[in-house]
């Protein structure tokens, strides 16, 4: 019976080899081990461990939790912009008889996990984030529809994000590129774990996302305060409604996908193999099923939020409400029949090809209409250049310039000669930067208020709008130039006789710019903080606010609302603050905080890590572990405590609610 | 006396809003199997040589399954008759019904596993079979976590009686074990009746 | 003032009755012996046999979500219909259109 448990299966796949790194990783790997230690020596020090548990790790208060999610995802958006840097330096001058500094494994490593860190840990995460501070607040609710499932999906969320940066210290990441095609990330061709660090990574947050676009579909659909009705929703709340519908049909796909490439790895299926009747193609045809409503899912909130941040600060009310609704159900809708246009080069026929190339073109144009909306609610209105405003003009520049390169890929005879190329790279970064990060930005900002209490620096704000406008055209441009001229992506060397080196050189320099505009918005924060009793938010409204979320106080209380209100129209807010409303105190029942979401989503990363590494003692127990908290949860009868109108008002005047 | 400025609270409409949620995740569900049925009926004649579903497959070991889980579905849906009317013996009778034909069509499935892997048709032989053991595999995984919830909530039907909370969790798992009927209607047809023509 | 949805009180889950489960289940049983017998017997070949078979496990998907799931115009919560008609759309367009492009993929190889 002891033979059977040699000493190699307790560890699995796993021994020294797994911790041998180059100079560049081991730094890498040594930095995010001190910083870690330092924080936790900072935290035992300031004796903020019992804070940090029961006010946040544990705490099911939806705003506690999106605010959770931004952290995150901001550290993850600082792993990616270094990814992305070293790619920049590589290829300005890996060029002739010079190789740059990284070696082509690593490089893969790179730009795999670039991609993987932007899409699933920084656009998700942050889009989630603002979803989960504002949603409720927007339609006047005092929770999401399932808090307990809320926090355990921010847990997942975090475990992923978690195996990927363990990738880099324990074994190696993915080389195969963020979307890792079979065969080469099939057993065969990938035997080490990096595509198992990827796949479970994000089947992880993947599962995280399903159940929060679940939650919220239910908080959106159940849970609206009275009058609400859905043509009354703010638009923010219209766009991640539409997102949710894509999350909820969308993600399964990939969910399945994944499944069946860890079977090929794991269990020596025959999915997507290159032999024995698999197919791989079939791996491309799926993926990019989940993968083209994947990029609408991070788009549509960004809408969401310029729709905000528009009409506030042009003074008016948004142009064209039913318009723009329509709209994004029309996107919603084509967004999954467009999916071939990544794969148009993959030898389908001409009327597969024409057929998707025409839908493609079809979706840009209910994307053009609500640029031309926002652009009619700016007209004749008291635009205020805001940090927010600043944005979203570097959206329509960015944004529009490649929408209209993507319709221009539609064309499929085109999209064969620039497949691949730097043309379509540049493309998506328009779109991905262009379009999702600066609305999370711009959202960011104008929010910031109601979440913390003050505002941001107007000056540094606009320092890092500008550096990141036209950081992104320096990097960018020169992208699009050279994907014309024929550079495929993902290139860690080239030709002198190309010429393409001085076009590289200028877009690093725009990565230095954006890295300036990054340091900005580091400073921006700093400062903030050092001057935020100059620039406390009193009101709860800093910016003359016209929906529900700006008739609570900044930061909201933990209830949200002392009385949920009643709407009638659109703008609730803008109608409630020429008419107060009564304020009648009510009992009030709130969830309590549960640890069963960290010790879950702890061992869905120890059951993670057992399968990646083989070593299935792990797996089972982790997997036995995650069903017995499910268990204890199930079981637990004391999941709520009520607070009753005496100490709601209490809270109310301490906070000198302006009622 | 329900005051109507504290309705939508958390407490009151929750039973409806779990039950939507839930049934959101079953689409979801539907969602996923229609991705393995798709890579099913992409991959369903990739053999590489080996024998074919029409060689494989025992239709009439098939419609027996089927005809087991459709029992245990509709067993179900009686007990469940039974739940408003807080008669606690008689739901506790039918879900016992449910769950052993629910373990019965779960052994059958393990049943025509073995079967095929003792002929040495594994799930490593070719796309087919792959795809073949994936879909119905994940079936079959859905099947035993139902009976697993079926235990947990009936022992929490003794342990409280029926409860509000408990009403809404047998919803829930009525709902989910009458989907994975309606799943399994088309894995009869797609994969038994029409692949193995 | 227009009816407000939301300040209806809670709406009870339909559980149907046992009229509706026994006629599913006798009708479901049915199905599935003639979707069976079809399978067995010779009698259809080919497009029409599949077609048969799809539309007899369609109508019993129709039987289980009418009479088991109780799946109707006039169901509760009203989004659980929304939803699955827009699944429906989902299911098609993935199945379907997978099943159209894998196979388009024949399209540039040479005639066997």
């Amino acid at each position: 019976m002891i033979a059977f448990i040699e000493y190699s299966d307790i560890f699995g796949k796993l021994d020294l080899n797994a911790f041998k790194h180059d100079a560049i990783e081991a730094s890498v790997g040594i930095s995010i081990i001190l910083i870690s230690i330092a924080l936790v020596f900072f935290l035992t020090y300031k004796k903020l461990w019992v804070w940090l548990w029961r006010d946040w790790l544990t705490s099911l208060d939806h705003k506690k939790i999106g605010v959770m999610y931004l952290i995150v995802s901001a550290a993850m958006l600082f792993k990616g912009f270094v990814d992305a840097a070293m790619m920049r330096a590589q290829q300005a001058f890996s060029v002739g008889d010079s190789f740059g500094y990284l070696g082509a494994p690593h490089f893969q490593q790179i730009f795999t996990a670039h991609g993987t860190t932007m899409i699933f840990f920084v656009a998700m995460g942050m889009v989630f984030g603002l979803i989960n501070i504002l949603l409720p607040l927007q339609i006047g609710a005092r929770d999401v529809a399932f808090p307990f499932l809320n926090n355990l999906s921010f847990w997942f969320f975090a475990v992923g994000a978690a195996l990927l940066i363990v990738s880099l210290m324990i074994g190696n990441y993915a080389g195969t590129g963020w979307v890792s095609y079979p065969p080469l990330s099939g057993i065969k061709y990938s035997p080490g774990v990096g595509v198992d660090y990827w796949l479970w990574g994000i089947q992880i947050a993947g599962v995280g996302t399903l159940l929060s676009g679940v939650n919220f579909l239910v908080t959106i659909f159940k849970m609206r305060c009275p009058g609400m009705t859905l043509m009354k929703m703010p638009l923010f709340v219209w766009s991640v409604l539409n997102s949710l519908v894509l999350i909820v049909f969308a993600f399964p796909i990939l969910t399945a996908t994944l499944a069946m490439l860890s079977l090929d790895r794991m269990m020596g299926m025959h999915f997507f193999t290159s032999d024995f009747g698999g197919y791989p193609m079939m791996y491309v045809n799926l993926i990019w099923a989940w993968g083209h409503p994947e990029v609408y899912i991070l788009v549509l909130p960004a809408f969401g939020i310029f729709s905000e941040v528009v009409a506030t600060f042009s003074g008016k009310k948004l142009f064209g409400y039913t318009s723009m609704v329509w709209a994004m159900v029309a996107i919603t809708f084509l967004s999954f029949i467009v999916w071939l246009h990544h794969f148009f080069t993959m030898g389908a026929g001409p009327k597969v090809n024409a057929f998707f190339g025409i839908m493609t073109m079809i979706i840009a144009v209910p994307t053009g209409v609500k640029v031309f909306n926002w652009l009619f609610t700016m007209f004749k209105g008291r635009v205020q250049f805001k940090t927010p405003m600043l944005w979203f003009l570097g959206f329509v520049i960015i944004f529009t310039i490649g929408g209209m390169d993507g319709v221009l890929m539609a064309i499929a005879p085109v999209d064969f000669q620039v497949h691949n190329s730097l043309f379509l790279v540049a493309h998506f970064h328009s779109m991905v930067i262009g379009g999702v990060l600066f609305g999370i930005l711009a959202g960011f900002t104008y929010w910031f208020p109601k979440i913390f209490g003050f505002k941001l620096n107007e000056k540094y704000g606009g320092y890092a709008a500008f550096c990141w406008i036209f950081g992104f055209l320096f990097a960018f441009i020169p992208l699009y130039i050279l994907g014309l001229m024929g550079a495929t992506r993902r290139l860690n060397h080239y030709e002198a006789a190309t010429g393409w080196q001085p076009l590289f050189i200028v877009a690093a320099i725009g990565v230095c710019i954006i890295a300036v505009g990054v340091f900005f918005q580091i400073v921006q924060l700093i400062v903030s903080i050092k001057e935020k009793d100059q620039n406390m938010d009193t009101t709860g409204d800093p910016w003359n606010g016209r929906t529900l979320e700006w008739s609570t106080t900044s930061p909201a209380p933990f209830y949200n609302f002392a009385t949920i209100p009643e709407v009638s129209e659109r703008d609730p807010f803008w109608t409630m603050k020429h008419h107060k409303q009564e304020a009648k105190y009510v009992e009030i029942h709130m969830p309590k905080n549960s640890p069963h979401g960290v010790f879950i989503g702890a061992l869905s990363f120890t059951f993670s890590f057992g399968l990646i590494w083989n070593m299935w003692w792990l797996a089972i127990v982790s997997l036995i572990g995650m069903i017995v908290c499910l268990m204890i949860r199930l079981f637990d009868r004391d999941t709520e405590y009520a607070i009753s109108p005496q100490e709601v008002e209490k809270f109310e005047l301490a906070n000198k609610h302006l009622n | 006396m329900t005051n109507t400025q504290s309705y939508p609270d958390t407490h009151h409409d929750v039973s409806s809003n779990t039950i939507l949620g839930f049934w959101i995740y079953l689409m979801t569900d539907c969602v996923m199997f229609a991705t393995f049925f798709a890579a099913y009926a992409v991959l369903h004649n990739n053999t590489f040589g080996g024998p074919s579903a029409k060689e494989l497959f025992d239709l009439r070991f098939a419609l027996g399954e089927s005809l087991v889980l459709l029992a245990s579905s509709f067993s179900c849906g009686v007990a469940m008759l039974y739940a408003p009317r807080q008669q606690t013996g008689k739901v506790l009778g039918w879900f016992a019904i449910t769950f052993i034909l629910g373990a019965l069509f779960f052994w059958m499935g393990l049943y025509d596993f073995s079967r095929l892997i003792a002929g040495g048709n594994t799930w490593q032989s070719n796309g087919f079979l792959s795809s073949y053991f994936t879909l119905i595999g994940v079936h079959g995984l859905h099947i035993l976590v139902g009976l697993m919830m079926m235990i947990v909530f009936i022992v929490q039907l003794i342990q409280r009686g029926l409860t509000g909370r408990v009403l809404r969790r047998l919803t829930c798992l009525r709902i989910y074990w009458h989907f994975l009927y309606l799943i399994w209607i088309f894995t009869f047809a797609i994969v038994y009746l029409i692949g193995a023509r | 003032m227009s009816h407000d949805p939301l300040m209806d009180p809670p709406q009870p889950v339909e559980y149907g009755n046992f009229k509706s489960y026994a006629i599913g289940f006798v009708a479901s049983i049915a199905l599935t012996l003639a979707m069976y017998y079809l399978a067995i017997e010779p009698m259809l070949e080919g497009l029409a046999y599949d077609l048969a078979i799809a539309a007899l496990s369609i109508a019993q998907a129709f039987v289980q979500l009418i009479l088991f799931l109780n799946l109707t115009r006039e169901a509760k919560p009203r989004w659980n219909l929304t939803i699955f008609l827009f699944m429906i759309m989902v299911v098609v367009i993935i199945v379907f259109g997978s099943v159209w492009i894998m196979n388009n993929l024949n399209y540039n190889l040479m005639p066997e």
